[in-house]
């Protein structure tokens, strides 16, 4: 009954999530069972609230988007210029207009540090998870508990032996170091969605193709592969994003050269005279990567943000 | 390292009472089936756990950076310090406070949206959408945005708008308050809420749509009232859903320091631990001191994260014993 616990829903691994609302109404309903009453049916009060609360939640990022397209005094009015302007001005501001100082290194730097840490990330925690689900070592769980509560401990318990080791083997402002960094904040929660993922290969359909002795390549792409990859690509999206968003340990150990974006936007507000519109425009375009695989992937999201627990 | 693992499993269960050459065999087997767990967990544990061991030991050091010839044993000088020092017992209060009401606004605020998620009307998937945007700005953008496009006392929107409906009535003097310093603990907690309810949301909305709906219609046909419903089925089925988003958004937010650096700078009763121990460390240079506050910390996640972990423990047995 619980869907809960990682392994309990044993539906089609590449079937719709539950999380496709339009498309899916809850198992019965799906078989075309057209006379059952549906407590859900159409509920205009229920809409109209659920729209004026999802307006008021993305109007800042509404706002975010629309002030970084004016111009610097359009931008800070009071009552505010809602019908003001357009142009393009803040985002060239942004990329050095004027200034000179480019966002690029710092957007690289991001991206370096995320993809790497992320395949990193994947290569240790797929055969672990392997190692807990479908072939599992004893005290499976006892295991699973330590890797979540290495996730536990914060970040600043530890940041200052790692800081003095940084510098004392001139790793700091070293993008590889961030990238180890990265790798061990998202490891466990890497293990912890591989897992529920690999919990649902099916051991019937294992153990068959023992039987009929198919080596460990053809198990891996026939059986393990179709139900692994979906899981795979919602653990690296969520371990993508965690490290694009960092920023306490990317603060302390990186500097002029290994700076991700976001130490770049912390350090960009500084500024002389107005700078809303500049603002507006930096959040949207560091924001940007996270928006589109996150709205691209938004069922994924929740699989991986709640460690595979909630599919 | 997976190869390995395969091999020994094609030759299937070992044999029952073990000859001296099976036993070999069968610790081979068993360590044939940890070593892909190997990598990973060595990593972690000299990543996280030897620093950890690190800190603990600094913390018993009298240790400043600028003074490096007063480096010495201290005892638990930095822990009572860290306890008497009012910036730290500050920053402890601090910590619980916005990580309590953040989690439980969030929790409440997620729950009425998911429960009219769930319902059906026109453009969900879109009003899903927008819903979920305060979740992907990335946090440092969100405060940058929150700090000087919202919450500013002369330009932000929310002023804006307060002089737009007062304008409409004619009034010229309209309400303009500055919560960033009249009461800048509450501008964190808004900032923060605003971006971990679509997280509540999505888990809550999970929970919902995996509820066993013939006992929903069963009941709606013997009568039930939807508060009913709502009191005894819904709620007892989405428990453990908001059990694991509490849990979750725990562990997230005990540790949140972009908002606070950003928003507030720690100034005004706003510094959490993360916060302080970073300019512990970082700024003052009180290594020792710095090292104490951090032990405190794990202390306390440790002291919650047991009640916690049970939590998710007892759902994890289900599974284990299947």
């Amino acid at each position: 009954m619980s869907t809960l616990s990682p392994a309990a829903p044993r539906n089609t691994p590449a079937g719709p999530t539950a999380l496709d609302t339009g498309t899916r109404r809850r198992g019965l309903g799906r078989f075309g069972g057209k006379s059952r009453m549906d407590p859900t049916r159409n509920s205009t009060a229920a809409g109209i609230a659920a729209w004026l609360l999802a307006l008021l939640f993305a109007a800042p990022v509404l706002w975010m988007i629309l002030t970084s397209f004016h111009s610097e005094t359009d931008a800070a009015t009071n009552p505010p210029s809602i019908a003001a302007n357009l142009n393009l001005d803040a985002y060239q501001e942004f990329f050095g207009a004027s200034s000179g100082v480019s966002p690029w290194p710092p957007l690289i730097n991001s991206a370096m540090a995320s993809v790497l840490s992320t395949v990193l990330v994947l290569l240790l925690s797929i055969p672990a998870a392997y190692a807990l689900s479908i072939r599992p070592v004893k005290k499976w769980t006892d295991v699973m508990f330590f890797f979540l509560s290495t996730k536990m401990m914060p970040v600043v318990a530890a940041i200052l032996p790692l800081y003095l080791f940084a510098k004392s083997v001139g790793a700091l402002d070293n993008i590889w170091f961030l990238i180890l960094m990265y790798t061990s904040m998202n490891l466990p929660i890497a293990v912890w969605m591989m897992r529920s993922f690999l919990a649902e290969v099916p051991v019937e359909m294992l153990e068959a193709a023992q039987i009929d002795g198919a080596n460990l390549l053809l198990t891996l792409r026939k059986i393990i592969a179709p139900v692994a990859m979906p899981g795979i690509a919602a653990t690296a999206l969520i371990c993508f994003i965690f490290s694009w968003n960092e920023l306490l340990l990317a603060r302390v150990l990186t500097g002029v050269v290994a700076g991700t974006a976001p130490v770049f936007l912390t350090g960009f507000v500084s500024s002389q005279g107005l700078f809303l519109a500049k603002v507006c425009a930096a959040a949207v375009v560091i924001s940007l990567p996270v928006l589109f695989a996150g709205f691209a992937a938004q069922d994924k999201l929740v699989q991986g943000l709640s460690l595979g627990a909630v599919k | 390292m997976t190869t390995a693992t395969a091999r020994v499993s094609r030759t299937g269960h070992s044999a029952t009472k073990p000859s001296k050459n099976a036993r070999s065999r069968e610790r081979a087997l068993a360590w044939a089936r940890r070593a892909p767990l190997l990598p990973a967990l060595v990593f972690l544990i000299v990543v996280t756990q030897l620093p950890f061991v690190v800190t603990l030991i600094i913390s018993f050091l009298n240790w400043n950076s600028l003074r490096p010839d007063q480096t010495g044993f201290a005892g638990f000088e930095n822990y009572i310090q860290v306890l008497t020092n009012a910036d730290l017992r500050q920053a402890i209060f601090t910590t619980i406070v916005l990580t309590v009401s953040v989690v439980l606004a969030s929790l409440l605020i997620g729950l009425g949206l998911a429960l009219l998620l769930d319902k059906k009307f026109i453009g969900r998937g879109l009003a899903r959408t927008l819903l979920i945007a305060p979740f992907l700005v990335v946090p440092v953008a969100a405060a940058l945005v929150w700090k000087h496009a919202l919450l500013n006392p002369t330009y932000g929107l929310i002023n804006g708008i307060l002089t737009w409906i007062w304008s409409l009535f004619g009034s010229s003097n309209p309400p303009q308050p500055d919560l960033l310093s009249q009461a800048p603990l509450t501008a964190v907690v808004l900032s923060l809420v605003w971006q971990w309810t679509p997280f509540m949301m999505l888990i809550l909305l999970a929970g919902l749509q995996s509820r066993p709906m013939d006992t929903v219609e069963a009941a709606q046909m013997d009568g039930a009232s939807p508060w009913d419903i709502f009191r005894h089925l819904t709620l007892p089925h989405l428990r453990q859903y908001l059990e694991l988003g509490g849990l979750l958004g725990a562990i997230y937010i005990v540790q949140n320091f972009d908002a606070v650096f950003t928003l507030t700078s720690g100034g005004l009763g706003t510094a959490n631990l993360p916060y302080a121990i970073y300019q512990t460390f970082y700024f003052a240079n009180e290594y020792g001191l710095a090292s104490a506050a951090g032990v405190v910390v794990v202390i306390g996640t440790i002291i919650v994260a047991t009640f916690a972990l049970r939590t998710v423990f007892s759902l994890f047995k289900k599974e284990a014993a299947r």
